[in-house]
């Protein structure tokens, strides 16, 4: 069985519907990507599952999701509050935000511990340290009486990935955790993440724009688009054989060695609003091989001759 | 933090000379002379003259300045002229009231406001919240000379749980602590419940809810903590007004005090007085905000390293 089953999830805010029958399954120990542009719904998925969208007044209005075998979707807050930084970890997007300016790094992955894992504040102290040290920042104990300020964005990021460590969740959700770093240090994050999370069994939630990214860690990849799902499927399979357009105008924008100066495009046309999305399917104006039946129905999540897609017109 | 202490100490001794000039000239452009006020209105030149002499007021400003300020740094502020006493004496005798009415009503203002205030961001939108915005407005907005009548009519007179004026006994104060201390409560209500507000939508807010910390544990230890920063500087600023400006409460209520010194000697042109009573609301206004970046050095290791 799934770690975490999520099915057809569909979510608003305000008027709006940002999320339209999002589904996919994250298994114990696994590394799902989640990829697609900005606007496609990847935090805001990465927020039904921490359970903290009532927070940027969203609502989910249908489908469900399991996690460990416990329905997420109505649980109580005190009990949701339960498996939050315990068993399912937010790991955040912009690591200089992300950390209370006044307060020390040390009490900061310290409060994780003591709070779920009850330990007092010397072993939680140890085991901080300990953290610290795993995720290869030197001087741990340095580090743990500084302030944020006094860190370099990559060492932030590196202490939020261990207050997400801190009391050994079971899945960790990263919601781009390496855009805001400096691409000289955003392999190294990855790579030392991955490793934890491997070297831990955890599962992990990767959420990212970048496919390079998503070649390098993961096991398998949803791809998002619009707030839909476009296709989801192993990681050898999607890059080999994609079975979305969408999908394959992405790996096509890899930039790769040896290409020809001027033969790297993007995809053509923009992303649509979220106020006026086209019928159809959601990709049909950018589509090249777009139909009639793509602009008049919505193509339905089919499974193909691996993984599974959204498209009328997927041959195999 | 030592460093820093010291650094702010030594910024205010040009601040200190500055104000003092200031206060100096300002009472010697008001227009009127004291010694018109002391001899008989047929005295003769020669004895205005004399008594300037005595004074020192025939001498050039700048002198008189030096003579003053050189004194005032060893505990001298001069003679009063009219009240005929040293200054320093009055200032002994008045400052107590002072301080004891604005510490009580600081305090009052301090703990009652930061309470209302988070009480008003937590409970957002709801009743509670809109009760204390409704009343946070009435308390900023009523003149604290009315507000004044209006207690001593309700508690004093009709009442009678307190006395109506004067200093005499402790629960004197409250009514004026009441008077200078709601309108502190109104400011420090509202200063904490937007500061609250604002920072609860900063991300490490919604970091520390996906931790699972308790709602209560983030609001008091995280958000409150950060609200405060801009209340210590509201409070910081509001020493010198209390101390200074409660001179309408002092008044009504009419209690001895610096406010009330300021007044009466400002009226009879007692250069001294006037000059001691304002250099002691500079140098209050000087330790408050000394004091105020001091708490809040103490509390955002930003503003240690001057970095904010």
């Amino acid at each position: 069985m799934a770690l975490l089953s999520v099915q057809s999830i569909s979510v608003s805010i305000g008027k709006l519907n940002p999320l339209d029958g999002i589904t996919f399954t994250i298994d114990k120990g696994e590394i799902l990507g989640l990829v697609g542009e900005s606007g496609s719904g990847k935090s805001l998925t990465a927020m039904c599952v921490m359970g903290l969208l009532p927070r940027i007044g969203g609502a989910i209005t249908k489908g469900s999701i399991v996690f460990d075998g416990c329905e997420l979707i109505g649980l109580p807050e005190i009990e949701f509050r339960r498996l939050r930084g315990k068993r399912i970890a937010l790991i955040s997007q912009n690591p200089m935000t992300s950390l209370d300016p006044i307060i020390l790094i040390g009490a900061q992955i310290d409060q994780v511990s003591k709070l779920h894992l009850g330990l007092s504040a010397e072993a939680a102290k140890a085991r901080s340290l300990d953290l610290i040290a795993q995720l290869r920042i030197p001087e741990p104990a340095a580090i743990h009486r500084a302030y944020p300020h006094q860190l370099s964005g990559g060492m932030k990021q590196r202490i939020v990935i261990a207050m997400a460590l801190a009391a050994d969740p079971d899945l960790i959700v990263a919601d781009e955790p390496t855009t805001a770093l400096d691409v000289t240090i955003q392999a190294q994050i990855i790579q030392i993440m991955v490793e934890l999370v491997r070297d831990r069994g955890l599962a992990l939630m990767l959420i990212t724009h970048d496919m390079g990214v998503v070649a390098q860690a993961c096991d398998r990849v949803v791809v998002l688009y619009s707030g839909r799902v476009a296709e989801m499927n192993a990681i050898g399979e999607i890059f080999a054989e994609p079975k979305h357009p969408y999908t394959r105008e992405l790996i096509r924008c890899i930039p790769r060695l040896g290409q020809e100066p001027g033969s790297l495009k993007g995809i053509p046309g923009t992303v649509p609003s979220i106020i006026d999305y086209p019928d159809g399917c959601r990709f049909n104006p950018r589509c090249g091989d777009a139909r009639e039946l793509c602009r008049a129905q919505v193509p339905a999540l089919e499974r193909k001759s691996s993984g599974l897609a959204a498209c009328h017109f997927s041959e195999v | 933090m030592v460093s820093f202490f010291l650094k702010r100490l030594l910024l205010l001794i040009p601040v200190f000379l500055a104000v003092s000039v200031v206060i100096f000239m300002i009472v010697h452009l008001v227009p009127g002379d004291p010694i018109d006020n002391l001899v008989q209105i047929n005295s003769s030149p020669e004895q205005k003259a004399a008594l300037a002499a005595k004074y020192g007021l025939d001498k050039p400003l700048y002198q008189q300045y030096a003579i003053w300020l050189g004194n005032a740094l060893t505990g001298d502020l001069g003679d009063a002229i009219i009240l005929r006493r040293p200054v320093a004496d009055l200032i002994a005798q008045n400052i107590p009231h002072s301080l004891s009415l604005g510490a009580l009503a600081l305090l009052f203002s301090t703990v009652v406001g930061i309470a209302t205030g988070a009480l008003a961001a937590i409970y957002k939108g709801s009743w509670i919240d809109r009760t204390t915005m409704t009343l946070i407005l009435l308390g900023s907005t009523v003149p604290s000379f009315w507000l004044g009548l209006l207690l001593i009519m309700l508690f004093a007179v009709q009442l009678g749980w307190f006395p109506v004026s004067g200093a005499r006994s402790w629960d004197a104060l409250i009514l004026p602590v009441l008077t200078i201390g709601l309108g502190g409560v109104a400011l420090v209500a509202r200063v904490t419940r937007v500061a609250m507000m604002e920072t609860a939508r900063k991300d490490f807010v919604m970091m520390l809810h996906a931790k699972g910390v308790p709602p209560w544990q983030i609001e008091l230890r995280h958000v409150l903590r950060h609200a405060l920063l801009p209340v210590v500087t509201i409070l910081s600023l509001r020493i010198g007004w209390i101390l200074g400006g409660a001179v309408t409460v002092e008044f009504v209520f009419a209690r001895p005090g610096l406010g009330s010194l300021l007044i009466t000697s400002l009226n009879q042109r007692d250069y001294p007085v006037v000059q001691g009573a304002l250099l002691m609301l500079a140098i209050a206004v000087m330790l408050g905000t000394l004091l105020g970046d001091i708490i809040q050095a103490a509390m955002d290791p930003r503003v240690r390293e001057g970095i904010k």
